[in-house]
């Protein structure tokens, strides 16, 4: 087990993020950050503070459960739902920003576009994540990147976050060292 | 899990994440876009050996909303009619690959039968059978409770909930005295003696002669309907002492607690166990019954079907 990315370097990581996703999209009046639960959203809600401080107007911010839209769903024991909140102004005509704890293999990506098609239809959609650790099997990138860490497909790669786990930080399991 | 068969083969914690699936999935059918491809290319019979409108219609627009392809077999207009036995009609399914049947049937235990059996490998879900239980009602009820009463708690804990008339007949009471007192809630049977089947004493419940004792005390009151087809004798000298006794009229609706709902698993007898006012007024919550029976099928559905049998279900 080595720790990739411990608690300060990973507040930067999602500053930086926050202040990118500001500067591509000019501003945060036309943004709407949906989370993947679960640890997705509660990183959704910490860009969203650190652009509501900035910018000194609240943003849109909410979560996007994508269960129902798993490819793999006929490969595991059913999963339980985790809610899904869509802020007051929808998604329609909106900057829809999706946000994840981990990229691997972009299925999940892909069935976040499907279950955002079922709400409506977004200007744009962009993809931030807090890790990329490679071994796409689909083409799908992310517009904002935490923090690349290349991984052997044997290793898993966990995120700790102090709202769910007490901590703050990104730890590589398994595999090789 | 892989059938739903009677509400004694759910823990208290899957009868819960029941209710919570179907929360989640009533969003869906209150939004723009009512289907999810969940279940695609899955196949669900509706196998309707007896009458049914709300069941049947419900659990096929669940299995529609899920993108399950559904196909719908009742007695009357199949070979049921000519006399073809519950086994060849399981064989005839199960050689056209249904992974779901939903079976209601006029004799108690066709679901367990159907289930136990080899005749078919796919999930039984029991819609209904003989006066045995309905599973599915019973927790489409507790939903309905839960939304109104529980002031956001995950079960029922310290609710008081009456149901009243023909109990004797009713799969719906059965399921719900067991699925009711399971989430934590006070159960009261309120029925003449005659209504009341043999062995109640070890439901867990309470049993009550005069619902006018009863009901300025409970939060909820669900009406049985009085099972006409299945009475073969006189259980009560008539109707109209029955609804005197028995029936929820505007007088007994005035001693209702102020936030108390009024249930009814339909199809209702107006006049006879429910009086019009009581069944269109503010306090009812019959119309809302049937939507949310669509979500909590739909999450039936979802956890039967969705995940691989080969690992395990959650459930």
């Amino acid at each position: 087990m080595s720790l990739v990315l411990p608690a300060p370097d990973l507040t930067r990581a999602l500053t930086r993020i926050s202040h990118e996703i500001l500067e591509r999209n000019a501003g945060s009046s036309n943004i709407t950050l949906l989370g993947i639960p679960t640890r997705g959203a509660h990183l959704a809600n910490r860009i969203a503070e650190i652009i509501t401080k900035s910018e000194n107007v609240p943003v849109q911010v909410g979560t996007l459960d994508i269960t129902l839209h798993r490819d793999d769903l006929r490969m595991r024991p059913p999963r339980a739902l985790m809610p899904t909140v869509i802020p007051s102004l929808g998604v329609e005509g909106r900057d829809v920003i999706l946000v994840d704890d981990v990229l691997f293999s972009g299925r999940t990506i892909r069935a976040a576009l499907d279950a955002l098609g079922e709400i409506g239809r977004p200007k744009t959609v962009q993809l931030a994540i807090l890790v990329d650790r490679g071994h796409r099997e689909l083409p799908i990138r992310a517009d904002y990147v935490g923090k690349n860490i290349p991984t052997s497909r044997e290793q898993s790669v966990v995120v700790h976050l102090v709202e769910l786990d007490g901590v703050d930080e990104v730890v590589v399991e398994g595999g090789p060292e | 899990m892989k059938h739903l068969l009677s509400i004694n083969d759910l823990s208290k914690v899957d009868a819960i994440s029941i209710l919570d699936t179907a929360q989640e999935l009533a969003r869906v059918s209150d939004g723009p876009m009512k289907k999810l491809p969940t279940l695609r290319g899955r196949t669900i019979v509706n196998l309707f050996a007896e009458d049914s409108t709300r069941t049947r219609i419900s659990f096929e627009a669940a299995a529609k909303r899920l993108s399950a392809d559904v196909i719908n077999f009742s007695a009357k207009g199949s070979s049921i009619s000519k006399g073809e036995s519950l086994k060849d009609t399981a064989q005839t399914l199960q050689a056209m690959g249904a992974d779901a049947v939903i079976i209601r049937h006029g004799a108690s235990g066709a679901a367990q039968r159907l289930a136990d059996s080899q005749w078919m490998s796919g999930s039984v879900i029991n819609a209904g059978d003989g006066t045995h239980e309905h599973p599915s009602q019973a927790l489409l009820d507790a939903f309905t409770i839960r939304k109104h009463l529980s002031k956001g708690a995950s079960d029922l804990a310290g609710l008081r909930i009456a149901i009243v008339g023909d109990v004797l007949h009713s799969r719906v009471a059965r399921s719900n005295v067991l699925l009711l007192s399971k989430l934590g809630a006070q159960v009261v049977l309120v029925a003449p003696p005659t209504l009341l089947p043999v062995g109640i004493e070890s439901w867990p419940c309470e049993i009550s002669y005069d619902l006018d004792a009863v009901i300025n005390s409970v939060d909820a009151i669900m009406m049985l309907r009085i099972q006409m087809e299945r009475m073969s004798e006189l259980f009560f000298p008539n109707a109209r002492e029955y609804s005197r006794y028995f029936g929820l009229n505007i007088d007994r609706m005035k001693a209702l607690k102020p936030a108390a709902i009024v249930m009814h698993p339909g199809p209702m007898n107006r006049g006879l166990e429910i009086t019009a006012d009581a069944a269109d007024g503010a306090r009812s919550v019959i119309v809302e019954q049937v939507a949310n029976g669509v979500s909590i099928r739909m999450a039936i559905l979802y956890l039967l079907l969705a995940g691989s049998q080969e690992i395990g279900a959650a459930l």
